[in-house]
């Protein structure tokens, strides 16, 4: 009974998703204000239909109902609950169900939000996410009902979750990547409501930010669990692998990335505005194009769920609709959108159109890359695969290209800046971040690496030109109170975009040290021997076999000692085999640490007690995570500023301060 | 800003969704492009991954049915295959691995590492054999019979599905089949 009522939700979700897509709509262009005021309530019942639906799905992983086809698939009576909830979002079926959850909480937050704006703006917005929503609903009710039962004859025991994923990364990587690549939808549906009305000026930038950034910090947050995830979880020591699915994450992040700058100019300046508004609906398209690539079985990938090519072309007729009416939307109203200000070669406009440009391209690197193999194939040119080595190339140099405009762009001053003065702000940073960069890269290690050398040079630039802008800001302020009380007095998104900036650079210095000193030594070790790794010892200890819930796992013991024979760690990296797949995994064992991560993974046995094993020193690793860290914190405290609460207040009786985001935005 | 210029995003859309249609169909790649089908291994000479004095030759490797899988150390969805493989080399399944634009220290790192299910590795650091075949992308595997005809091939990861729905029944007809 239940799986048909989650499905009966579904469908009644549907419905007024279709509702919500039309009514509101149709009242912005008639003038009836209760047809646009409906919005509202359809969100809200949307939400509470498809989340029932989601409650439903749940209830059957946790009760073990293998009649349910998706259940039995990705489940199995001995899976720990924590999994069983996990599963829920583990295929295909019920990753989109997710994905159609979260969808209907950005819209439901939005219709909380929405009283201050023009009820024409609110209800174009919200019949824009129903349509989004209309898509995705009929998606999975035609091609991938999550609720079809396999009867009369049901397996006996489900056929479990795949080892990989019965991992605490399953928990929060998928959910929090679905609030960030959702969460453009909002801003998406801003520019389409902007572009249907004609109009857009700085409150529009005003509305938008906020959301903007808000996905921005989930997009963030769930890139790099998945890095992290895979860093510890595949047992390759690898933390990036430009993996198609990898980028279909990464470009909606740099167009996004590029969004919120854009939209910095649009707010302030009133500028940019074709820019933005096409920035706004290309990210959200990559988002969707991202789950083209990682369904439609396009691309081959460790993401891709069971390839399906009806499933593939739906998606790509529903691009095809949402995207191509968009762009040709944005091709016809656009024009209205021009603005007569002008501003100097060299001013803050000029930076940040130098940083969505050059953001604009490392997202076309990206997409290029991704793309190449099948471009090539399907002009039967021949066959070419794309490596990371075609990425680093070419991504490397713009990010480091992209930190140098950012040095400057937050010297200068909006509309017009002194070259003079900026010469004197600079020369000696300039001078300094060369001189350190070279510096490190000569005493760090014995070999001279330039790339390193290069990267150090950026973020000394990036970390000192940052310094230098916020003690000017505080000059006057400090002179009557501390340091620390005059930067209180700076604005939350002010000091937001500083804590960004500075998670850019940790995450420069994360991937340029980890890439340039990492060290690694694969060997056969038995009982008692020992090996140095830089200067670290690893003795490896045997192995020890137990028994798991839903596993056999081979658990060898590795203590790490320094050069005064000093114990430091004990590493236990596992190999387990999953006993209903029949399926091995490799378990790493890290000893994490600020300045260097000890990382041993265990290879296969090799007689005599002996095993294959991988030891890996990786410096700074945790930094690139950190960073990532510090950028979405960044994001969070401009979110925060005052700026856009002020308006709130106004509006106060509306609020209903519970609301997860709600509260902040 | 020239009108006809806002139409470019939409124009460059539209080329990108004529190329995802067309990944669509490419997508049924498990089927071999029919000139490849039921014709002869091609002809190659090459080292094994092993020994670079070593040449091994089309000569080599036929006689026996076995199952050519193109793999590189830098394709993560080869490593998400390669415990497989393991499982069928187990089962004294004959697979010879075709080392596809690898370096030769990392791919021999990484079979001492995480096991080495292939009889022997043909390295192919330029992709030669890997173009006349036509790969793809790895992994592919490749199901050759005993007079070196290559039968069928499959793209991307062998599974426990794959291999029990589709290149088991076709490589234990194969093996029935009389040698020429």
């Amino acid at each position: 009974m239940n799986p048909e009522l989650g499905l009966f939700a579904l469908i009644l979700a549907t419905c007024l998703a279709i509702l919500q897509s039309v009514a509101p709509l149709f009242g912005s262009y008639s003038g009836r204000l209760p047809w646009m005021a409906a919005g509202k309530w359809l969100a809200a019942g949307q939400f509470v239909f498809v989340l029932l639906s989601f409650i439903c799905l749940v209830v059957a992983f946790l009760t073990d109902d293998f009649t349910v086809s998706y259940v039995a698939n990705n489940s199995n009576s001995l899976l720990p609950d924590i999994y069983k909830l996990t599963a829920t979002w583990a295929g295909h079926e019920g990753s989109l169900l997710l994905w159609i959850l979260t969808l209907a909480g950005w819209g439901m937050m939005v219709s909380v939000r929405c009283d201050k704006l023009p009820p024409e703006l609110s209800a174009r917005v919200l019949s824009v996410l129903g349509m989004v929503s209309v898509g995705f609903l009929l998606f999975i009710l035609v091609t991938s009902n999550p609720f079809a039962r396999i009867l009369p004859f049901p397996p006996q025991d489900g056929a479990d979750l795949n080892p990989l994923l019965q991992d605490v990364g399953m928990i929060f990587h998928p959910p929090v990547l679905y609030m960030g690549y959702v969460g453009f939808a909002v801003v998406f549906a801003f520019a389409i409501a902007a572009l249907l009305g004609g109009q857009l000026d700085s409150a529009w930038a005003r509305w938008v930010r906020p959301w903007t950034t808000a996905a921005w910090c989930f997009l963030t947050l769930g890139i790099s669990l998945g890095s992290w995830w895979a860093y510890y979880e595949l047992g390759w020591g690898g933390w990036w692998f430009w993996d198609p699915v990898e980028n279909a994450s990464l470009m909606p992040w740099l167009a996004g990335t590029a969004l919120m700058h854009s939209l910095a100019v649009t707010e302030k300046r009133g500028l940019f505005k074709s820019w933005t508004l096409l920035l706004a609906i290309a990210t959200f398209s990559l988002s969707l194009f991202g789950t083209f690539l990682v369904r439609s079985g396009v691309l081959t990938s460790v993401h891709a769920f069971a390839s399906d090519p009806e499933r593939g072309m739906f998606i790509l007729a529903y691009l095809m609709v949402v995207v191509g009416a968009s762009l040709a939307l944005f091709a016809v109203r656009a024009p209205q959108m021009g603005s007569r200000i002008t501003f100097s070669l060299l001013s803050r406009e000029t930076l940040l159109l130098v940083n969505n440009i050059l953001l604009a391209v490392s997202c076309a690197t990206v997409l290029l890359g991704t793309m190449f193999p099948l471009l090539v194939d399907a002009l039967d040119l021949g066959m070419i695969s794309v490596g990371p080595p075609y990425f680093n190339a070419l991504f490397v140099p713009q990010v480091l290209l992209l930190g140098l405009a950012l040095g400057i762009g937050i010297l200068l001053n909006w509309k017009s800046g002194s070259f003079s003065k900026l010469l004197h702000q600079v020369r000696w940073i300039a001078l300094v971040s060369a001189l350190g960069g070279v510096a490190f890269a000569l005493f760090y290690a014995e070999r001279f690496i330039v790339s390193e050398a290069l990267a150090m040079a950026v973020v000394l630039w990036l970390v000192l030109t940052a310094g230098r802008d916020i003690l000017d800001k505080t000059r006057n302020a400090r002179q009557k109170m501390s340091f620390m009380a005059s930067l209180q007095k700076l604005p939350a998104s002010y000091l937001g975009m500083h804590l960004a900036h500075l998670g850019l650079a940790l995450t420069i210095i994360g991937a340029a040290m980890t890439s340039g000193y990492s060290l690694q030594r694969d060997l056969r070790m038995s009982p008692g021997d020992t090996a140095w790794l830089g200067q670290y010892q690893f003795r490896f200890d045997g192995v020890t076999q137990m028994q798991g819930p839903n596993y056999v796992t081979n658990i060898g013991i590795i203590t790490i000692l320094d050069d005064q024979q000093q114990p430091i760690a004990v590493l236990q990296p596992e190999k387990r085999v999953y006993s209903v797949r029949g399926m091995p995994m490799t378990e790493a064992g890290i000893d994490p640490g600020l300045t260097r991560d000890l990382y041993v993974a265990l290879g296969e046995p090799l007689g005599d007690d002996s095993w294959a094993v991988r030891l890996h020193v990786k410096p700074y690793v945790r930094l690139i995570w950190l960073g990532s860290i510090f950028m979405a914190l960044g994001g969070l405290l401009a979110v925060c500023d005052k700026r856009y609460r002020i308006r709130l207040k106004k509006n106060k009786t509306n609020l209903k301060p519970g609301i997860a985001l709600g509260g902040q935005v | 800003m020239k009108r006809w210029k806002l139409f470019l995003p939409l124009a460059f859309f539209l080329i990108l969704c004529v190329l995802l249609y067309k990944g669509l169909f490419l997508e049924n790649k498990t089927e071999l492009p029919s000139a490849l089908l039921n014709n002869p291994l091609p002809t190659f000479q090459l080292t094994t991954l092993g020994n670079p004095e070593q040449t091994v030759t089309r000569e080599d490797v036929t006689g026996e049915v076995f199952l050519l899988n193109v793999w590189g150390s830098w394709c993560p969805t080869c490593r998400a295959e390669h415990p497989y493989l393991l499982g069928l080399q187990e089962q004294g399944v004959r697979i010879i691995g075709l080392n596809y634009k690898d370096d030769r220290t990392e791919a021999q790192q990484w079979l001492r590492h995480g096991g080495d299910p292939y009889q022997f590795n043909i390295f192919d650091p330029q992709g030669k054999l890997g173009l006349d075949l036509g790969v793809y992308g790895s992994p592919e595997t490749f199901l050759v019979d005993k007079a070196g005809v290559i039968r069928y091939k499959h793209v991307g990861v062998v599974d426990n599905r794959v291999w029990q729905e589709t290149l088991k029944p076709r490589y234990d007809a194969l093996q029935k089949e009389a040698a020429p």
